[in-house]
């Protein structure tokens, strides 16, 4: 069930949109290989008949009374950005030239 | 230095209220303990002067006024830095988000600041509470008091330091897999996690939402308890938030007698593994437990040794969700926007710049938890492991009132010892974990130092959900005990921090 590859890390970094630096995969392969193997004790559990638990307090639907509360005005909610324009977030180019 | 920094957060509430000192000279106090040794210790990452000064100077307008003032009113506190802080700095330990200020308070910070409680800073941690040492915060390692070489335990190493410091008598931490409770026991404070939706989450740096827990720390269990009280309850802002009463901390902290109780000694966290000094305090906490009248039974919870496991599924899965949302365009900081480059490319070097190893390797294990193909044999079976751990605690909670434990299997490790062998790491936090997986309330006390390095352990207390107040009750009967024994606080023993 394990086994992780240099290979493996630089496609799990794209997918995590993290630019890891080449000379970095063999570490972080091994290291990850090695937390993989430990937490393969998982399956040492009989689980056939098991159900899955995704939160400890199990809740469904949780609604509140549609009436319009306070918020964030634009100005905050843009005050942490990185770049803003026009009262909006700018962002970097997001369609590839084609 | 000024002996106010020794008292309790009670008895400082108690000078404030009936105005024989002021808040201002109290958090100036303070102040000026964080001035003369947090360069050593290093538990802040900001130091909010200003605004303490001017809270504690709106409490003592409301003593002159002889308005009702809260239970600790003027009583400082530091602030783990995952806490969103409107106007404040909120960094999470990272450098993904140096010099954000969040325009808005966490629904925690929100009570704390209607309570008078006087915010000093932001204390330090492992970035994104990904840690159980504070070294893998961007911004240097948090010492412990007790030894200043040694780590104050972690994720929120600076709450515990800055409380067993005397920097602050009470602080707020984090804890999704111990990083209240295990901080608490290696630097001699008390630490809670309350039961999962007793304080809101609403406002606090989401790591595994299903795991994550604010709480109370300070340097006894009425302290404790008077804080859980502030920031308990109810929050519609937070959609798993227990609509229920809070349970009586403080009565049930005042009560302190565990006569007829039945208290159960999980057999699976404790033995080997463990170190000898942790071993022989603990066992003399279960006879102290006995001659207070309480009945202690051994109790099995067979599936607990696979938890760390299930936890490292579990965790790393949630955080590389909640984590997506560093990247640089919102809110935080952005790498490598030359305008030439894609959305993409910028949120890449962004991620890969502003994240440090711990947080990318978690990451990458989450994302191959849940990858296609592997998702039903990790996350899909930590998550069935769960619900036997769960079962385990409801089958030993039929038996006895509460569960006790070594907090953690060591005493403080040194700084650097464990830094880059991330399995040696996570067994730091193997007797927490199993607590958080099913939503507990725990708390870690001190019993005493280990006789081979003279550092503080802890005992772990675990009571049933929404039963918060019975770790109040065996915690305090337990101290009342100890503190006739040593004569004091165990934090009278710690050595004097040069500068002070």
């Amino acid at each position: 069930m394990s086994g992780i590859s240099q290979e493996d890390v630089a496609h799990l970094a794209h997918l995590a949109r993290i630019n890891i630096p080449s000379s970095e995969l063999g570490h972080y392969a091994q290291q990850l290989d090695a937390i993989l193997n430990a937490v393969a004790e998982v399956s040492s559990l009989d689980t056939a008949n098991v159900a899955a638990m995704s939160h400890p307090v199990p809740m469904t639907n949780v609604f509140r009374e549609d009436i319009p509360g306070v918020s964030l005005t634009a100005e905050q909610a843009l005050s942490g950005a990185p770049a803003v324009e026009d009262e909006r977030f700018r962002v970097p180019r997001i369609l590839d030239e084609e | 230095m000024s002996d106010l920094i020794r008292k309790d957060a009670s008895e400082l509430a108690g000078l404030v209220s009936s105005g024989e000192v002021s808040a201002v000279e109290v958090a100036q106090a303070h102040l000026d303990r964080i001035a003369a040794v947090d360069g050593a210790v290093h538990a802040f990452l900001h130091v909010d002067t200003k605004g303490a000064l001017a809270s504690a100077a709106a409490v003592d307008a409301k003593v002159k006024a002889g308005d009702k003032l809260s239970v600790l009113a003027g009583v400082p506190l530091g602030l783990k830095d995952i806490l969103a802080t409107n106007g404040l700095p909120t960094t999470c330990g990272s450098k993904v988000l140096d010099g954000w200020i969040p325009p808005y308070d966490a629904t925690v910070v929100t009570k704390l600041r209607e309570a008078g409680v006087v915010i000093l800073g932001k204390t330090n941690m492992d970035e994104f509470a990904m840690g159980s040492s504070t070294e893998h915060s961007a911004f240097g390692p948090t010492h412990n008091p007790w030894d200043l070489e040694r780590i104050p335990g972690g994720s929120g190493g600076g709450s515990s330091a800055c409380v067993s410091s005397f920097e602050a008598p009470l602080a707020i931490g984090t804890d999704t897999g111990g990083s209240i409770r295990q901080p608490a026991a290696v630097t001699g404070s008390v630490g809670v996690k309350p039961t999962y939706g007793g304080v809101s989450r609403y406002g606090i740096v989401a790591l595994a939402s299903s795991l994550d827990q604010a709480g109370p720390c300070a340097r006894n269990v009425l302290d404790t308890a008077l804080l859980h009280s502030v920031i308990a309850g109810h929050d519609p802002m937070d959609s798993t938030s227990i609509n229920a009463p809070v349970p009586d901390v403080i009565a049930a902290a005042k009560r302190a007698d565990i006569k007829g109780m039945k208290v159960g000694i999980v057999k699976e966290l404790g033995g080997e593994g463990y170190q000898a000094g942790v071993r022989s305090r603990f066992e003399e906490s279960v006879a102290l437990i006995e001659s207070l009248g309480a009945e202690v039974v051994d109790v099995s919870c067979p599936s607990f040794p696979a938890a760390l496991a299930a936890y490292y599924l579990i965790l790393p899965s949630e955080a590389s969700s909640n984590l997506a949302k560093f990247d640089g365009i919102r809110f935080g900081n952005r790498v490598g926007d030359d305008g030439t480059k894609s959305v993409e490319q910028v949120m890449s070097e962004t991620r890969a710049s502003g994240f440090g190893s711990e947080v990318i390797r978690r990451i990458i294990l989450g994302t191959y938890a849940l990858s296609a193909g592997y998702y039903d044999a990790y996350y899909g079976q930590a998550q069935k492991v769960r619900t036997l751990i769960k079962q385990d605690f409801d089958a030993a909670f039929a038996k006895v009132d509460v569960l006790i434990s070594p907090t953690a299997p060591t005493t403080a490790f040194k700084i650097g010892e464990k830094l880059d062998d991330p399995l040696a790491m996570y067994l730091n936090d193997v007797a927490t974990i199993p607590v958080n997986m099913a939503g507990l309330p725990g708390m870690s006390l001190p019993i005493g130092l280990a006789p081979e390095d003279n550092l503080p352990v802890g005992l772990q207390i675990i009571a049933p959900a929404m039963a918060d107040d019975r770790l109040y009750n065996v915690g305090a009967a337990i101290e009342r005990e100890l503190l006739a024994k040593w004569g004091g606080p165990i934090l009278g023993m710690a050595p004097e921090l040069a500068g002070a």
